[in-house]
């Protein structure tokens, strides 16, 4: 071997080197140290006694857990089913016409996302105050109701309220990867099909969607993924998690656990029950799309 | 309802443009699109004239006064003035613009370092073949698949043995190199032409030179949208500050606003203005960087 191949095969590991340091570190033991940490019982950081599987029976048997799987499923489940269509239909909007107006629109919609959740949160707890916020407000002259509602203090406004909030931040954000998947569809197939008497809704659902379809796949699953993880928004938004725990959300019962009560052993638990949760809804989805 | 609206809107339109429906179909385009503008632009409107109200009217008007009531008892500063006054804590008096800058010193560091080692893992993965490559992507692709949440209670106990509560080192290190950024550097640098990179080396140049001087200008979209990613990601970072650092003084904006709506129960306006503060920095990266951004996140999704 001579000198340069052997500077060569050594490169691409000296390039490796914080990767493979930091993932050892900080991914590696981590995860071996969680399914340790899960069955042990602890108080703040040094101390860990076992307890065998009583970390995961104390969260099962918890009504709060199940509350907040409750909370996360319904606000995963409804803010995907209205952001996708938005989202598309915004993109579909965007997508023809002059390239400026596309990137001064795009810029607008997109903006929401430059701020973090709980900056959102703070803005947000007093756009939705009774009487005086700029949401009731709105909602009194667009439709005539709502002026008086308690959006974050009644059991049952707190999810629409949130899922409303979250619609504010990302239906521009997907609409972004949705713009881009339509730039990307093959305009002489639609072409072809207008010049076949195809009209506008027979070209959208027979060329364009399954020409998106990959990308849409992608955004179901990671917006899922996302919702899954939801935590900062209410926990600003609300002050905490709400009348009646109304907003509490997976990861807001793992900080709760693990940080505020300090039993760091059942917040690795409740992060494995996490992690299954969404292993299974996320397979179960790329199942349900990718069958076709 | 608002259905029923757009398709009368579009009835009526067809009517004044009977010819021609695309004049009409563009108008209700605008229309709609003007719409959706309006209400995502709407809460920042109200969020900068929140701040600049006088807490006697903050309430009173939706966005500003009307100009016939403008007068400083309206619209003045005090809430900025409230804000930049500073607060006593344990560790004596502390000013709002020292969050600004821990924010702003954490974020760009962390930034920097990640952009560095992320690039650099990017860059092997791209342009080398060696032994043990495709287990490192797979293994890269699985850990992807872990929500970060589960390695908080470890990652609390690890920064606890190390020493790091209250330092910054838990809240640079553990982030350092971000596995989803080595797959976006590797798909832009795979596109680098191997000839130009040959070339580099017959001429003499290091490996870390060709990765340095030849490749990293080549690949400087990527390099912007990673980094108002990276930045994004660390300035909103709420969890991570909150759960590490103690001392008042060494505060990040999120946690700190998150504080004030405790503190300044029935000054909105002074949090608010705290809040407008904290949007600014990234809003004025993301104008400097947005043409990268749109175009980095669109390859992303497309191809990947």
């Amino acid at each position: 071997m001579n000198k340069t191949s052997r500077k060569m095969a050594a490169a691409p590991w000296c390039f490796l080197t914080p990767y493979i340091v930091l993932t050892s570190v900080f991914f590696i033991y981590p995860f071996l140290n969680a399914i340790w940490l899960a069955f042990h019982q602890t108080n703040g950081p040094r101390s860990a006694v076992f307890v065998g599987l009583s970390n995961f029976r104390f969260v099962l048997g918890d009504p709060d857990f199940y509350k907040a799987v409750k909370n996360t499923t319904i606000f995963a489940v409804v803010s995907v089913l209205i952001q996708l269509p938005l989202s598309l239909g915004l993109a579909l909007l965007l997508n023809t016409g002059k390239s400026r107006v596309r990137n001064l629109f795009r810029l607008i919609l997109f903006s929401p996302h430059l701020v973090g959740q709980i900056f959102v949160g703070i803005l947000f707890s007093v756009i939705f105050t009774p009487r005086f916020g700029l949401f009731n407000r709105g909602l009194q002259s667009l439709v005539g109701w709502g002026l008086d509602e308690r959006w974050l203090s009644s059991p049952g406004l707190v999810m629409p309220a949130l899922i409303i909030v979250s619609l504010w931040m990302y239906v521009g954000f997907n609409m972004i990867y949705f713009l881009a998947a339509l730039q990307n569809v093959d305009e002489t197939l639609v072409e072809a099909a207008r010049v076949d008497g195809a009209n506008r809704f027979q070209v959208f659902w027979h060329i364009t969607l399954p020409q998106i379809k990959p990308v849409a796949i992608f955004v179901v699953v990671m917006s899922t993924i996302g919702s899954y993880q939801l935590f900062e928004l209410p926990y600003s938004l609300l002050g905490g998690f709400g009348p009646n725990n109304a907003g509490l959300t997976i990861v807001g019962y793992l900080y709760t656990n693990a940080f505020e009560s300090g039993d760091l052993g059942t917040g690795a638990a409740i992060g494995w029950l996490l992690a299954l949760i969404i292993f299974t809804v996320s397979s179960i989805q790329i199942k349900i799309v990718g069958t076709e | 309802m608002t259905l029923l609206l757009f398709a009368g809107l579009y009835m009526i339109l067809r009517w004044v443009y009977p010819r021609d429906a695309e004049i009409a179909g563009a108008c209700l385009r605008y229309i709609l699109l003007g719409c959706a503008a309006f209400l995502v632009l709407s809460p920042f409107v109200w969020l900068v004239s929140s701040a600049f109200k006088d807490k006697d009217v903050l309430m009173q008007y939706s966005f500003l006064p009307p100009i016939s009531e403008w007068s400083t008892r309206t619209i003045n500063l005090d809430n900025f003035r409230t804000l930049l006054n500073g607060e006593d804590s344990v560790v004596g008096k502390v000013y709002f613009w020292e969050y600004v800058v821990n924010s702003l010193f954490l974020a760009s560091a962390a930034t920097s370092i990640n952009l560095f080692f992320t690039s650099m893992g990017g860059y092997a993965l791209s342009k080398y073949t060696f032994r043990g490559k495709k287990v490192i992507m797979a293994f890269m692709a699985g850990s992807m698949m872990f929500p970060g949440m589960l390695f908080l209670a470890p990652i609390y106990r690890m920064i606890f043995s190390f020493g790091w509560m209250d330092s910054y080192m838990a809240l640079l290190v553990p982030g350092a190199c971000s596995v989803f950024g080595m797959f976006l550097f590797r798909q832009s640098m795979v596109a680098v032409p191997d000839s130009l990179i040959e070339a580099a080396r017959i001429d003499g140049a290091s490996e870390f030179g060709i990765y340095y001087r030849i490749v990293m200008p080549l690949v400087r979209p990527m390099t912007g949208a990673f980094c108002l990613i990276t930045f994004l990601g660390n300035w909103n970072n709420f969890i991570g500050p909150q759960i590490y650092l103690q001392t008042q003084s060494k505060l990040t904006l999120p946690v700190v606003l998150n504080q004030y709506i405790g503190v300044y129960t029935q000054q909105y306006g002074v949090f608010l203005a705290g809040t407008l503060l904290a949007i600014i920095p990234p809003a004025i990266l993301f104008f400097a960087l947005q043409r990268e951004f749109v175009a980095g996140l669109s390859s992303g999704a497309v191809k990947g």
